[in-house]
Parts: C-alpha cells; structure tokens; sequence
C-alpha cells in the first residue's frame, strides 16, 4: 500500500510527463476497443445478415452438391423425400433448387445461377413473394449488385436459357419483380431468384431440390440418405476466418500504437531512473531496499495504464457510445471489398470481456515495460546513485 | 546504555579499483563512537570523511577490516538487513540536502515514517514534533523547490530525526549554507543531540562545523591523524 501511495505521489507530481503518457496509452487502449468492438459487430452483423438471408438453423446439401463447384449443379438435385418432405410442408425447412443459366441482357450473354425458392416461405427474410405473379413471363427478383452487373432494372424483361435435366436447352423470358438490396453478396452476384415450382418444371426436376434451409430450432438427430447436413458453424467458418483475418489486419495498426505508448512509458522510465539517481540514493539511503525501489518504480510505470484507462474513459466512453448507437458508415464501396455480408453501416459490440481483456492486457504489456529498466536499479550501488551515478 | 558503543570500526580499509590502479580512501582505520557524542570527521577532500560516513551508514562495504554499528557487522550485512538498519536506527543529512522533489515539506518528513509502518496518526503526530522542532511547522506545504537552503537543510535535519535514530550521519551539512543558516542548522543539531541523545557524526571541512565540535577527528589520506576531544562530558550524556 505505501508504495502505491508513494507511486501515485511521485506520478502525479511529474506533472505533464505523465499526462502526456497516459493520453497516447489512452488512444491505443480506446482504439483496442474500439476496432476489436466494430470486428466483433462486423462478425455479428455478417452473421445475423446470412443466418437470416441465406442459412437459416442450418442447410441440407445434397451430398455432391459443392457451392465453389458450377459443374457440380448439373448433378446436385434431388427429390424431397421423407424428414425433408415433412419438415417442407409443415414449413419448418424451405427447399432451394439451384441450376446454372444464361441471360442476354441488352444483348450481352451473361452465366448466371438460378434459384428456385418457395413464393410462400416465411424461414429466409428473402422477398419471395414477388414471385408470385402469373403472366407469360417467368417473375424474377434480383440484388442490387446483379441488376448493376446486368444493367437489369425493375420490369425490365430478359430471355433467360437453360439446360434441363435431359441436356436440352430451352429459353423463356423473365421480367423483373423486384431488386432487393442486401448486404449477402451471395445471394445476390450472379443470382436470379425465381419461383421454385417454375424452375422444377424448366428443369424437369419435378419435386426436387439442391439444398433445404432448415428452420433455427431443427437439431437433425438422424441422418438423411443423400443428404448431409450442414450446421451454422459449418456454414459461417468462412465468415468466421475472413473476419479473423480483418481482426488480424487491424491488430497491426493498434498494436503499433500500443508499440508507441509502450516505447514512451520505457522511454520515461529509461529517463527517470537516469534523472532520479540521485532520489533512488536518498531512498536507499532512508532505508528502502532496492527490490522495494524496483517495485516503487514499476507501480510508478505501471499506473500508467490506470491512468490511460481512466483518461480513455472520458473521451472513450461517450465516443464508443456514440457508435454503438449510430453506428459507423463504411466508406462507399468498401462494403463490398471485404467478401462477406457487410452492411453500409456498422455497430460495434463491446463487451465486458473485451474491456476486461484489453484493459488486462494493456496493463501486464505496461507493467512488463516498466519493469525492465529498473533492472538498472539492482546493479546500483547507493553511493554511485548519490553522487548521481550510474553503476 | 550510558556511554555504550554504537560505532567501532578496527583496521578499515576501503581500497577503490580505477582500471588497472587503486585508490586507498581508507587505511587502517580504527576508532570507536559512544552515545551522544557531537563528532565531526575532518579534512581536506580526498581524506576519506564520506567514504568513512557511507561505510557507518551501511551505505557501502569496506574492503577489510571490521566496523560494528548498534552490534552490527556492516561487513557481512545483507542489502536487506543493511536497509533495515538504515531505515530504523541511521539518519542521514546530506550536503545539497536530497529531498525527494515532489514531495511536500510534509511528506518528505513523513517518508521514513511510511518505511517503518506507523500508522497515520502516529506519523502526523511525529512529522509535526519534527517540523516545530526546525522551525518549519508553516511550511508543510511547500514543495522543495518552494525553500530556501536553509529551510530545505532544515526540512532534511527533520526528515532525519523523525524516526528518533540513535545516529545521525551529516555529510558536508552546510557547505551549501551561508553563515546564518549554517549557525541555526548546527544549533538545531545542538539541541537534538542534547535533547533527545542522538550521536552525530559529521563528515565537514567547514570551520563553522568545526567550531560547535565537540570531537574532532582529522582524517589525512584516509588515515585518523589526530582524535581530539574538544569538550568534555557532552550535553547529550549529561541528559542521560
């Protein structure tokens, strides 16, 4: 306890030096916080986006059905059988029937994948139920991203071509109900949506399916033959990595500030027990042993970070507040440059665990920091330090 | 403990290596120091007066011989036990005075105080005998660089007596004094060893010093060339 006492002392009473200190520790304490929080909103939000738009509780693929494969969509289909049939009909699961195509917008060939989804389904937050209209022409709905590829817009009719499950090659025309903007690219580059009962009978796949979004609380307890099921874990590791990756990328940018703020507290210490010599011989001299004057000079360090704590806290708190509630805007056109499901804006999620984390984190780096140099302390003699000597 | 022995050192020597030479700052050095006396070790620089102060004050080890203070072996006296020591029984004075910068008047007084645990009554209690004892009760306050020499001597006598040591070691005290302050300072130190028993032991060039004496030990080439007693019976051993 004296020694916090004396350290806090000693600390406050190096005025500017210490303030100075603990505001550029503070930047990178609000900024750990700060960018791990909007990471682990980035990841929330992408998963939230998905989970709702595109995976549910959780899909069943048809077992030779690879979504990085294109060939393998001439093969990966099947009927809904059993489990499936029922889960589809008490509309506990909605089947997707994805085959490739063609469209010639404006007299441009362009591949695009086509997916056949229920009109009626409530599971996915998709609009189906544009595709719900009857006339000659197929109704359709695209993303934002695809109508800007294709140069598609709403109403505009396009000749769509296919391949059906005999290898024949048809073409009928389809109009655009609705462009629907969603930040999961994967629905949404290249994708045409278009009722599933029509896609069954263009492709002559009568009942079937590629995929079966499964409702959040079906726990498939027993296998289905032909079909495997893949779990949210599954399906968001790819989420999971890139923003690992994101995380890992911004981990520098702080971490070279904490690099600073530490290179400023070593720097100080450095300083101090050049400058204080001669006080560490008054202390020695007045009966502190040297451990005690190397523990009184570490606390001195380390407070450092409680300092910088509570200084991030004044301006961290009401900053980080601010974004939580309006959230940050990412810069146009970057949403989508990350590869996965970002929104135009995003709201970070802070923690307890992350302040906890960070706040131990900052202070054990701090106190290993200030600790180092008072190494020179045990090798000082108390009559070199009084004549203000180093030994 | 009238009279008892605090400091007895036999055959000191205290040999400084400086490259492939050394220095002799002490050579056989023996002498012995009861309670209450008002000694000064003098000489020209280069004597070894400090060098016989710092190795007393367990500051330093000597490279031979034995000194023995309040029963205690400096030579083979751990960092630990030589702090202990230093902490609970020595009080230093020191020439350009060593007060801990930004600390209060208050709490450079209070330092040796918070070493030894007291509790915080206890040690205000203490801290403000010191500083009425000094003439600096007002000046709790201040911060060093606040006072004058003379008052920043008088806050380190203070910070020194405190703790009521059996000894207090004064290096060079007033050299940075004028004659005034030099006076009072050297009076205070007066008082104490009479009032309160304390053992002063001076390591001074200074005349001033040298005048209130009541021992005089002349240091030559880190060697006792003479041992005077200049008054006998000293106040501080009529006290007791």
């Amino acid at each position: 306890m004296t020694i916090f006492k004396l350290a806090v002392r000693n600390l406050l009473g190096a005025g500017m030096k210490t303030w100075l200190n603990a505001v550029v520790l503070s930047l990178a304490f609000v900024t750990i916080i700060w960018a791990q929080g909007l990471y682990k909103g980035m990841d929330n939000q992408a998963s939230r986006a998905m989970i709702g738009a595109e995976y549910g509780g959780g899909q069943y693929w048809v077992e030779s059905y690879d979504p990085f494969d294109p060939l393998s969509l001439q093969e990966a289909h099947r009927k809904l059988t059993g489990t499936l049939e029922d889960l589809v009909r008490a509309g506990r699961a909605t089947p997707i029937l994805i085959i490739q195509g063609t469209i010639y917008p404006e007299g441009r060939i362009m591949p695009i994948v086509l997916r056949g989804i229920d009109p009626e389904q409530k599971l996915l937050s998709l609009p189906s139920y544009f595709l719900k209209g009857t006339g000659p022409e197929i109704p359709a709905f695209i993303g934002t991203r695809m109508a800007q590829a294709s140069g598609l817009k709403l109403g505009d009719a396009v000749t769509v071509r296919w391949r059906d499950v005999h290898g024949t090659f048809d073409a009928k025309e389809l109009r655009i109900a609705q462009i629907i903007k969603t930040s999961v690219q994967s629905i949404d580059s290249g994708q045409v949506w278009v009722p599933l009962a029509t896609l069954q009978e263009m492709a002559g796949l009568d009942n079937e399916a590629t995929i079966v979004v499964a409702d959040k609380n079906i726990r498939p307890s027993t296998a289905i033959s032909g079909w495997t099921f893949k779990d949210l874990n599954f399906l968001l590791q790819d989420i999971k990595e890139l923003v690992r990756s994101k995380t890992i990328g911004a981990s520098i940018f702080y971490s070279l500030l904490l690099f600073l703020a530490m290179l400023a507290i070593f720097n100080t210490q450095v300083l101090s027990i050049f400058r204080r010599r001669k006080e560490i011989g008054t202390l020695m001299a007045l009966g502190m042993t040297r451990g005690r004057v190397i523990e009184l000079f570490t606390v001195e360090g380390t407070l450092h970070a409680i300092l910088a704590a509570l200084v991030g806290a004044i301006y961290g708190v009401p900053l980080l507040s601010y974004f939580f509630v309006k959230g940050w805007s990412v810069p146009e056109g970057m949403a989508d440059s990350f590869g996965f499901a970002l929104s135009e804006k995003l709201f970070p999620t802070y923690s307890a665990g992350l302040v906890t984390g960070t706040t131990i984190l900052v202070l054990v780096i701090t106190t290993i920091v200030s600790f180092l140099p008072t190494r020179r302390i045990a090798k000082l003699k108390p009559t070199d330090a009084l004549k203000g000597k180093l030994s | 403990m009238q009279n008892s022995v605090l400091i007895k050192t036999e055959d000191l020597v205290k040999i400084y290596p400086m490259g492939e030479q050394s220095i002799v700052a002490l050579n056989m050095v023996s002498l012995t120091l009861r309670r209450g006396e008002f000694a000064g070790l003098v000489g020209p620089s280069g004597s070894g007066k400090t060098t016989l102060l710092n190795i007393v004050g367990s500051l330093d080890a000597p490279t031979r011989g034995h000194v023995e203070v309040l029963g205690e072996s400096i030579e083979t006296l751990s960092h630990k036990k030589a702090a202990e020591l230093r902490n609970r029984h020595i009080g230093f004075i020191f020439q350009t005075f060593n007060l801990l910068p930004v600390y209060t008047v208050y709490e450079n007084v209070e330092f040796p105080l918070l070493l030894l645990g007291l509790s915080p009554a206890e040690r205000k209690k203490a801290v403000m005998d010191a500083l009425e004892w000094v003439g600096l009760a007002d000046r709790v306050r201040s911060k060093p660089n606040q006072l004058s020499g003379g008052q920043s001597q008088r806050v380190a006598v203070a910070r020194a007596v405190v703790k009521r040591p059996e000894i207090i070691l004064a290096d060079e005290p007033t050299a940075n004094l004028d004659a005034e302050n030099s006076h009072h300072i050297l009076n205070t130190m007066e008082d104490l060893n009479r009032d309160l028993g304390t053992t002063f032991l001076f390591s001074t060039h200074d005349q001033k010093v040298i005048g209130h004496l009541r021992r005089k030990i002349s240091l030559v080439d880190g060697k006792i060339a003479q041992d005077e007693i200049l008054v006998k019976n000293t106040p501080g051993e009529v006290a007791r």
